[in-house]
């Protein structure tokens, strides 16, 4: 067997993307010493076949010969004056490499064999380079330490790619005699993150049983009884002192978020916290479902991965919701650090926030286009809190049939894993995402990392799909958190279900079994089938090249079973697994913190403000990001993220088509403002509420069919005032989704955002509440848009402004606070959002924006050049709150609850009439001249800019390269 | 031919099967979406149809590069059927990276038979945007050749491209040139109002802002914006300023194919 190496490279004359790219981030790192960086693509191939064989594959196959040169063996360093670093970088051992897989593919159609083919990257760094700075490009720029090994000048060997076999071997754990000293040190030293009172949960059991638990089975429980998985701090009964005042929740979830859902009891609702996502009505014979979940600290660690995995993880939530969804939407934010932050300010163990933001819009780019889900909706926040801790929100709508919203898998039914095969990767991600970070998370949680290919994905999808149309499966689930240990635990969980972890397959060898079952190796999906289903569901995964494979039965006797070659390595009874857990009982203070308004003197003028405000970067155009994501694919899309004349206007939510034959939509909108939540959390969690619903209210879908989802992302709920304002966020959940009406069907929660810093402080995020919002558009004809369309148009502002400046970004820019944090009156907000809809619906209003991150200025700006026109306003016709009279609060407020909208001179009296009784105005009209002037009562014009330079300031600060 | 017929191919990694295939629906032909594994092991299925379909998407993943592992398989497993369709007068489409799939078989430009050269010497390929990113955007495009069926002449389309390797690019310029002189530019990138430009009117830096190709028979077209996105009025970027117009420019592609085949087959 030889071994034979190939190098491709760009030739002379077309762009090295990638070395270009290393190059920038080279210089984002502060080392101006590195001239250019050349990057080139290595294969090794060990195969049998001649020299003559070989030039054809890499002449006819890896090369692209009217742009790529290639070597056969292994170049030498460049010749010439200049220095060069050559560093070369392999994916380490066992982690999955798909280009490998499709070239060994190629070879074969080729009519060549390859017994292995790898593929790693060279990069030459011509100038000169320390040894220091190489080391820290190579780490920082070049290679992840968690998935990929660094092989320094042209000499060196990349590592070997094969792997030892595993030989059984059945681990038992002496637990049964420990005191809680010694059930700590063994949950520490395991990673099971289970506390002492878990701890002697197990050890009770065991005791009764009469035996030491196997590692298996010990790992199993951890998984299962992770915060990530078992959402025990939410489900806790709470006792919380708010301002002095006893209050009491006996299940914190139940009786806030899931509270008003029972409550509300909507008919549209179909399948809500019950299954992988929330369901609910469509048309006659489909429904939509919709999930959010987080992938925070695997981006932390590994931006790139983290964030792909975690957009093809919350793919599978829909995929495994009912029998199978097909996902047709996808949600993205993301809470970053502020991105010029200086190097030496970032703490040791916490990458850049910009390497960080490219590589998360990198990944979600990556996954989500590869999968051909268009990416519709998100938004980004900045705050240096997040800066260890960065917050990855993956969201996805998905589309079922009526008919198969719901799973019923029956003992005897087969047990088969579909799609990717188990690797080591993402071994203890469910129990690490529950755990706090420190600067030495790097090193010990690389293994958590999990490495995504979406095309397994993809074609998992279209044969899952085509299967579930065929009536071929029972029931269907995601490798989610814990892996096969949770997907085969929580389908089996009222039957029964037994395993045989060695037909589990492979990637490489030497996984022991409890590997195979806790892996988090992502693409993997277990399905009930049937054994007379048996052949049929096997040849069409067949034909799509897609790997299924029995690896166990559902039983009756309510026992979880695990064997490797026939000896049984764990048994759980189900009942403890999943009920088993101890109740916990949490204490949590609520105190409204010290907080004043500031004094900021009156100006007679503006535009400074607005400026600042626009330009910063909350508020500044994500075009840069939105761009780089396909947000097209699957033809349905209706209200694109960018609009107006020039495509690069702020959509307020994203419309989709997913029928193609059928007008009926779908929207989605998210809210957050975590700046309201440092002076209350209560008020913080009822505007995104708010938010969510008036940016699906703007574009024109149902305000009675609006669907909520929460994410919960706090820190260390341990603490007491940290759950307190948790407590306060969930009691707004409630009561704002009992006043709009709009119930929550599915919710995630990720705590402990809390990072450990090496000089022993702690940063903790801001408390983050996402709220996600779908609902129905009944003819997406009806829909309106942000950019105004006509001068002559008369502009009115519908919703009360009042003096709430609290949190406001006029305040951020000015270096406050303030107290007045924006609150809701959700019997009139709920009033406006029917009216508004009603509005929209008639065809009386041509454009509709909301008002929210700097208040009504913004708003007016966006809308007029976004519509490439100019506006002028007077505010006068605002309506407006008493003590609301300075000019500073009338443009910028935040006061929730408000639409811009843009009205024909025809539809005025319609309109009016519509409006009656409400809180409106008419603020102004639209203008040819490309202005903006904005004036008080005695006509002094406190804003008057240029649209174009207003554009500028806006779109400026995220353009990045 | 009263029933058209069209197939379109799926594959692992291909995602824009089913707007194209609606597309041609609304068209008028009848449409299967057909694996490329079905296709190998009975190629002889083409020949009930007349309209062979590469839809976008990441065949493969784009492994080794855009479109290579797909086209690849069809170099080795379906020359001949592919051959015998094109002699046959039937039409070929590729969208995007179904695009850069029929660039790197050489069916496009159509200099050599297909699998009848050195895949080495291909003529012709797509490589990296000029920008060095995936980019999702609008973009106009001024019809060029006179012989391509697929196309209306005269008619301006505004169509969406989403693609991050869509760099047209020749071996030698005396290729560049002969793709001009022979009419094998279908398509270029211009704005508005006709004119050709750099970025982002010339999304990827093609040279010629060429943005479509086709072969010496107009049969074959190959093209990087999508017309299966613009066959709805909801589906323009700024549709809510366009009143009434129902118009949506990537249908005559569609609808130029299906008549051509009715027509002529």
């Amino acid at each position: 067997m030889r071994q034979w190496r190939f190098e491709v490279a760009s030739r002379s004359g077309f762009a090295d993307v990638v070395g270009q790219g290393v190059l920038e981030d080279i210089r984002e790192l502060g080392i101006r010493s590195v001239e250019s960086v050349h990057s080139a693509r290595v294969y090794l191939i060990e195969a049998d076949f001649d020299a003559a064989f070989a030039r054809r594959v890499v002449e006819e196959l890896l090369t692209d010969t009217v742009c790529q040169d290639y070597y056969m063996g292994r170049s030498s360093a460049p010749a010439g004056p200049m220095e060069a670093t050559i560093i070369e970088v392999h994916l380490k051992s066992g982690v999955t490499d798909p280009v490998a897989e499709s070239v060994a593919m190629a070879i074969a159609d080729m009519g060549g064999h390859a017994e292995s083919v790898r593929t790693a990257r060279k990069y030459i760094l011509l100038g000169h380079v320390s040894d220091a700075h190489r080391d820290l490009i190579a780490r920082r720029v070049l290679a992840n330490d968690c998935i990929e090994e660094v092989v320094y000048g042209t000499d060196a060997e990349p590592p070997s790619p094969h792997t030892r076999p595993y030989e059984l071997e059945i681990g038992t754990i002496a637990l049964t005699t420990l005191d809680a000293e010694g059930l700590i040190e063994l949950s520490r030293k395991r990673d099971l993150f289970l506390d002492v009172v878990e701890m002697q949960t197990i050890q009770e059991y065991y005791q009764q049983l009469n035996r030491e638990p196997t590692d298996v089975e010990l790992e199993t429980l951890a998984q299962t009884w992770s915060e990530h998985c078992g959402h025990k701090t939410l489900r806790s009964s709470v006792d919380m002192d708010c301002e002095g005042e006893h209050v009491h929740f006996e299940n914190l979830l139940k009786e806030t978020v899931f509270k008003a859902t029972q409550d509300l009891n909507k008919d549209w609702c179909l399948s809500v916290f019950a299954d992988n996502a929330g369901v609910v009505s469509f048309d006659e014979s489909d429904a939509v479902c919709f999930k959010v979940e987080t992938h925070n600290h695997p981006s932390a660690l590994d931006p790139y991965g983290g964030a792909a995995t975690g957009i093809g993880g919350v793919l599978r939530d829909p995929m495994g919701t009912g029998m199978g969804a097909r996902p047709i939407a996808n949600t993205d934010v993301f809470c970053f650090g502020n991105p010029d932050k200086k190097l030496d300010e970032i703490p040791k163990g916490v990458l850049h926030p910009r390497r960080i933001m490219k590589g998360v819009v990198a990944g979600v780019r990556d996954y989500g286009n590869r999968m051909g889900i268009p990416t519709v909706n998100g938004a980004i926040y900045f705050d240096d809190r997040y800066m260890a801790n960065p917050l990855v929100f993956c969201g996805n709508v998905g589309l079922l049939p009526n008919d198969k919203c719901f799973k019923h898998q029956q003992t005897g039914n087969l047990i088969m894993v579909v799609g990717g095969r188990t690797g080591r990767d993402g071994i203890h991600g469910a129990t690490f995402s529950s755990g706090q970070m420190t600067h030495e998370h790097e090193d010990i949680f690389s293994h958590a990392v999990q490495i995504g290919n979406p095309i397994v994905e993809k074609k998992m999808l279209d044969t899952l799909l085509q299967a579930r149309d065929a009536e071929l499966y029972e029931a269907i689930t995601d490798c989610g958190a814990g892996g096969l240990s949770s997907a085969v635990g929580e389908m089996g969980e009222k039957l029964g279900a037994e395993v045989d972890l060695e037909k589990v397959p492979l990637k490489y060898a030497g996984l022991n079994y409890t590997e195979i079952w806790i892996s988090e190796a992502q693409e993997r999906m277990v399905i009930a089938v049937r054994p007379e289903n048996l052949e049929a569901i096997s040849k069409l995964f067949a034909a799509e090249d897609v790997e299924a494979t029995v690896i166990g039965r559902f039983t009756d006797d309510a026992k979880l079973t695990l064997r490797y070659e026939g000896q049984q390595v764990g048994q759980l009874d189900m009942e403890f697994l999943h009920e088993g857990i101890c109740r916990y009982s949490r204490k949590a203070v609520w105190k409204r913190p010290a907080v004043s308004e500031p004094v900021i003197a009156p100006k007679d003028n503006y535009n400074d403000d607005l400026l600042a405000i626009l330009s910063s970067y909350n508020v500044a155009s994500k075009e840069w990001v939105i761009r780089q994501y396909d947000h097209e694919v699957q033809g349905g899309s209706v209200i694109k993220p960018l609009t107006g004349l020039e495509n690069d206007g702020p959509s307020d939510a994203a419309v989709v088509r997913p029928k193609l034959d059928s007008d009926r939509g779908v929207a989605i909108s998210c809210g957050m403002n975590p700046l309201y939540g440092d002076i209350d959390p209560y008020w913080m969690a009822y505007s995104a509420i708010d938010e969510a619903i008036r940016n699906i209210v703007a574009v024109g879908a149902r305000p009675d069919r609006i669907a909520l989802l929460d994410n919960f992302c706090w820190g260390d709920c341990r603490k007491p005032e940290t759950f307190g304002s948790l407590v306060r966020a969930a009691q707004a959940c409630f009561d704002g989704a009992m006043g709009f009406g709009a119930p929550f069907i599915s919710g995630k929660d990720s705590l402990n955002n809390e990072f450990l810093c090496d000089d022993g402080t702690t940063i903790a995020i801001p408390s983050t509440l996402l709220i996600s919002a779908m609902s129905i558009v009944d003819d997406v004809n009806t829909c309106v848009t942000m950019d105004v369309k006509r001068a002559g148009n008369l502009i009115f502002v519908v919703g009360l402004t009042r003096n709430e400046l609290g949190g406001s970004h006029y305040y951020k820019i000015h270096g406050f606070q303030g107290a007045n944090v924006p609150k809701v009156d959700v019997a009139t907000a709920a009033e406006t959002a029917s009216r508004m809809h009603l509005a929209i619906q008639h065809g009386l209003i041509v454009s509709c924006h909301d008002c929210s991150e700097g208040g009504l200025a913004v708003a007016l700006a966006e809308m007029a050049f976004a519509g490439g026109l100019g506006i002028e306003a007077d505010l006068r016709g605002l309506p407006c709150d008493a003590d609301c009279v300075t000019a500073a609060g009338q443009l910028f407020s935040e006061s929730n609850s408000r639409y811009v909208v843009e009205v024909e001179p025809d539809m005025y009296d319609s309109f009016a009439r519509l409006m009656l009784n409400m809180p409106f105005g008419q603020l102004g009209v639209v203008v040819d001249e490309k202005r903006l002037v904005i004036r008080t009562a005695d006509g002094t014009p406190v804003v008057d800019a240029d649209v174009e330079d207003l554009k500028r300031a806006w779109r400026k600060p995220l353009m990045l390269n | 031919m009263e029933q058209v017929r069209a197939i379109v191919v799926r594959a692992a990694g291909i995602n824009c099967d089913m707007e194209t295939e609606h597309a041609f629906r609304l068209a008028g032909a009848e449409v299967d979406r057909v694996h490329v594994n079905r296709i190998i092991e009975t190629p002889g299925m083409l020949e009930g149809y007349q309209i062979f379909v590469l839809p976008g998407g990441f065949s493969y993943g784009d492994d080794v590069a855009a479109g290579k592992i797909l086209a690849n398989q069809m170099v080795h497993h379906l020359a001949d059927a592919l051959r015998k369709f094109i002699d046959d007068g039937k039409l070929v489409l590729g969208i995007c990276n179904g695009f850069q799939v029929l660039v790197k078989t050489q069916i496009l430009p159509g200099l050599a038979p297909i699998g009848g050269s050195d895949t080495s010497q291909q003529p012709v390929s797509i490589t990296n945007n000029d920008s060095g990113k995936y980019e999702d955007r609008w973009v106009y495009l001024e019809p060029v050749s006179e012989e391509c069926v697929f196309i209306s002449p005269g008619r301006r389309l505004y169509l969406p491209v989403a693609h991050g390797e869509g760099k047209v690019v020749a071996r030698d310029s005396a290729i560049l040139d002969r793709l001009e002189a022979e009419g094998h530019v279908a398509f270029r990138y211009v704005d508005a109002e006709g004119r050709q430009g750099p970025f982002p009117i010339n999304p990827n830096g093609s040279p010629n802002s060429v943005a479509g190709l086709t072969d010496s028979t107009g049969r074959v077209l190959g093209l990087m914006p999508h017309p299966e996105r613009f066959v709805h009025r909801t589906q323009h970027p700024h549709w809510t300023r366009r009143a009434n117009r129902d118009d949506a420019d990537g249908m005559s592609v569609f609808s130029n194919a299906v008549a051509y085949v009715k027509q002529n087959l």
